[in-house]
């Protein structure tokens, strides 16, 4: 119940900064690279993170999502169309992502990375040859639905259904593979198949933030979704914390602030950007969260005997 | 029949650049199970180095080569020795996400310095410019001492890891960090040796490209070096001749598939028989299969 407080207050909050101006422009957009991040985070996470399958193919996946959700747009203006262009494109990514799973049958570590790196660069590349995506000059004039309340209704529900799922039966399935897949497979648990659904529900997700993204920003060329793209979305995974969805959220909203500060300062952006990013590694390797999580129970203590002592039921948590 | 010999002759020299690269793929994997990123971006300062040597002191080629590797081969063992020594004992993927935050240092560093502009290497002449007719097939001589070049600095580089007691430290440390260690071996300085190494040939190789293709600039390393580590993979990654026999027929193939297919795709045909290997033998060609103990 305090997590639909705590998100409807988020909700309301940005609403009435967006009302009265206060977030505007540039920042507004800040937002929307925010919240996009956020999806692509969490649901690398639930791949690299929590099932440890090591993919730097997540680019791929949300270029899958952009192009599909552009092209049904783009024919269908309306909300309706936008919502199909939405489901299509995140499905389009998800059966992606189930055809990318299926070498991890045989892959491991550094070898996967390789591989999911190659599927998503082979996508980019046909996807600057087709005629209907519109090779390297790229589409332009997508039509714009994405406001703060879809933009919310998309990212807060990745983050719940994923952080949902990670609670779940399922998702303690993939935990255990993570820990060590030999001893999950002799505990019974169908390694290969968690493996897949894990891959199958992070492209899905990747493919949402695609479609947001292609909506938003009503622009894409096959470029966006390069090598660096999914670096990107390691570099807050692994930032946050393998194994931490808050840590992901965190550090993304960390990640778009500084990128944010470094840009009035051009020349030196990325160097200081890669500086930081090494500096961390070193001296923080398990990311700023490790794999703990922040939850809503923190305020808890805070608040007791003070504000809402009233519902200490449910250790609650995003 | 002639184009197809042509073709051969473009391929080998593409290849020979990417077997220099993937050596040192190949050996700092084998010996810290890295991939490392940054390798690229040597290649892309070595090209600088060689540029700067020739345009500017007005040096030969020879002399060029040598101090773009020497350059080459002190980065490599500064950043083995400032970004991934600290993190030896972590989580792998942590140390590979160093990796990838000093390539974009080097990177964007270099393109601070001098401009992200493309440069072109001084125009070559002389006895560098001549170019020989085998009936319709031309060579440059250019080609010719690429790939010399290559052949030389591979049995070089044979010859130290088979021969002197450095190589056998390498190949101590590679099969087993413990042991070797236990044994006497100084692990740290022999992976700083694997870095001086690949570092150098990348240096060298950087160079050779720049004599070749004529233009570098900042971000020339990146497409190169994911191809020379699919040609790692493609061999068999960690071990030394693979590396070599997986450079040249990547080199082939991306020269067959530009001259007789479409040129667009011929990214898309590596990263395909990268994933095709992956898929059918993930060891690589000359790689044994290791079995999972528990």
């Amino acid at each position: 119940m305090r997590k639909f407080i705590a998100l409807a207050l988020t909700y309301a909050i940005v609403q009435v900064l967006i009302m009265t101006n206060v977030i505007s422009g540039y920042f507004q957009a800040t937002l929307v690279t925010v919240c996009i991040n956020i999806i692509l985070a969490v649901s690398l996470n639930l791949i690299t993170g929590f099932t440890g399958q090591f993919s730097l193919g997540h680019a791929g996946f949300m270029s899958v999502g952009a192009y599909v959700c552009a092209l049904v747009t783009m024919r269908i203006s309306t909300i309706p169309g936008f919502i199909l262009g939405v489901i299509s494109g995140a499905i389009a990514a998800a059966i992606l992502g189930g055809l990318v799973g299926l070498p991890t049958l045989r892959l491991r570590g550094d070898y996967l990375a390789i591989a999911t790196l190659g599927m998503s660069e082979i996508v980019r590349i046909i996807f600057l040859n087709m005629e209907i995506t519109n090779g390297a000059a790229g589409l332009n004039g997508i039509p714009q639905f994405i406001n703060w309340t879809w933009l919310f209704i998309f990212t807060a529900g990745t983050v719940l259904f994923l952080a949902n799922f990670v609670k779940s039966a399922h998702g303690r399935a993939c935990i255990s593979i993570r820990e060590d897949e030999i001893a999950a497979e002799a505990m019974g648990i169908d390694t290969i198949r968690y493996k897949v659904i894990a891959f199958i529900i992070g492209a899905f997700c990747a493919g949402i933030a695609g479609a947001v993204y292609s909506s938003y920003f009503y622009f894409l060329k096959p470029d966006l979704f390069g090598f660096l793209k999914s670096v990107d979305v390691l570099v807050i995974v692994v930032l946050g914390g393998l194994g931490s969805m808050s840590g992901s959220i965190l550090a993304a909203i960390l990640l778009a602030l500084i990128s944010t500060y470094l840009q009035s300062f051009p020349e030196i952006r990325m160097v200081l950007y890669s500086l930081i990013l090494v500096i961390i590694m070193i001296f923080r390797p398990q990311g700023l969260m490790g794999s703990k999580e922040i939850s809503l129970s923190v305020f808890n203590k805070l608040g007791r005997n003070k504000l809402w002592n009233i519902t200490k039921s449910r250790k609650g948590g995003l | 029949m002639e184009k197809l010999l042509q073709q051969i002759v473009n391929g080998i020299t593409l290849g020979s650049i990417y077997a220099l690269i993937a050596l040192g793929y190949t050996m700092v994997y084998g010996i810290i199970k890295l991939i490392n990123f940054a390798h690229c971006d040597i290649y892309m300062i070595g090209a600088y180095v060689g540029y700067f040597c020739m345009t500017f002191f007005k040096l030969g080629l020879l002399p060029s080569l040598l101090i773009a590797m020497l350059v080459c081969t002190l980065l490599g063992v500064l950043i083995e020795r400032i970004a991934y020594r600290p993190l030896r004992n972590a989580a792998r993927i942590s140390v590979l996400i160093t990796a990838i935050g000093v390539s974009l240092f080097l990177e964007y560093g270099t393109m601070f310095f001098v401009k992200a502009n493309v440069r072109t290497y001084p125009e070559v002449t002389g006895l560098l410019a001549q170019r020989f007719k085998i009936g319709n097939i031309i060579i440059s001589m250019q080609q010719v001492i690429l790939i010399s070049i290559t052949v030389i600095l591979m049995a070089l580089l044979q010859f130290i890891v088979k021969r002197t007691r450095l190589g056998k430290a390498m190949r101590a440390v590679s099969m087993d960090r413990d042991a070797a260690q236990l044994m006497g071996i100084d692990v740290n300085s022999t992976v700083s040796f694997t870095f001086a190494l690949g570092s150098a040939l990348a240096g060298a190789a950087g160079i050779l490209v720049g004599i070749y293709y004529n233009t570098i600039n900042p971000l020339m390393g990146v497409v190169p070096g994911l191809k020379a580590f699919i040609a790692a993979v493609f061999g068999g990654i960690g071990i030394i001749p693979g590396a070599m026999i997986g450079g040249y027929f990547i080199g082939a193939v991306e020269v067959m598939v530009a001259g007789y297919g479409n040129s667009m795709y011929r990214d898309a045909v590596v990263f395909a028989i990268l994933i095709l290997i992956l898929i059918i033998k993930p060891s690589g060609l000359l790689g044994k299969n290791t079995r999972e103990k528990v």
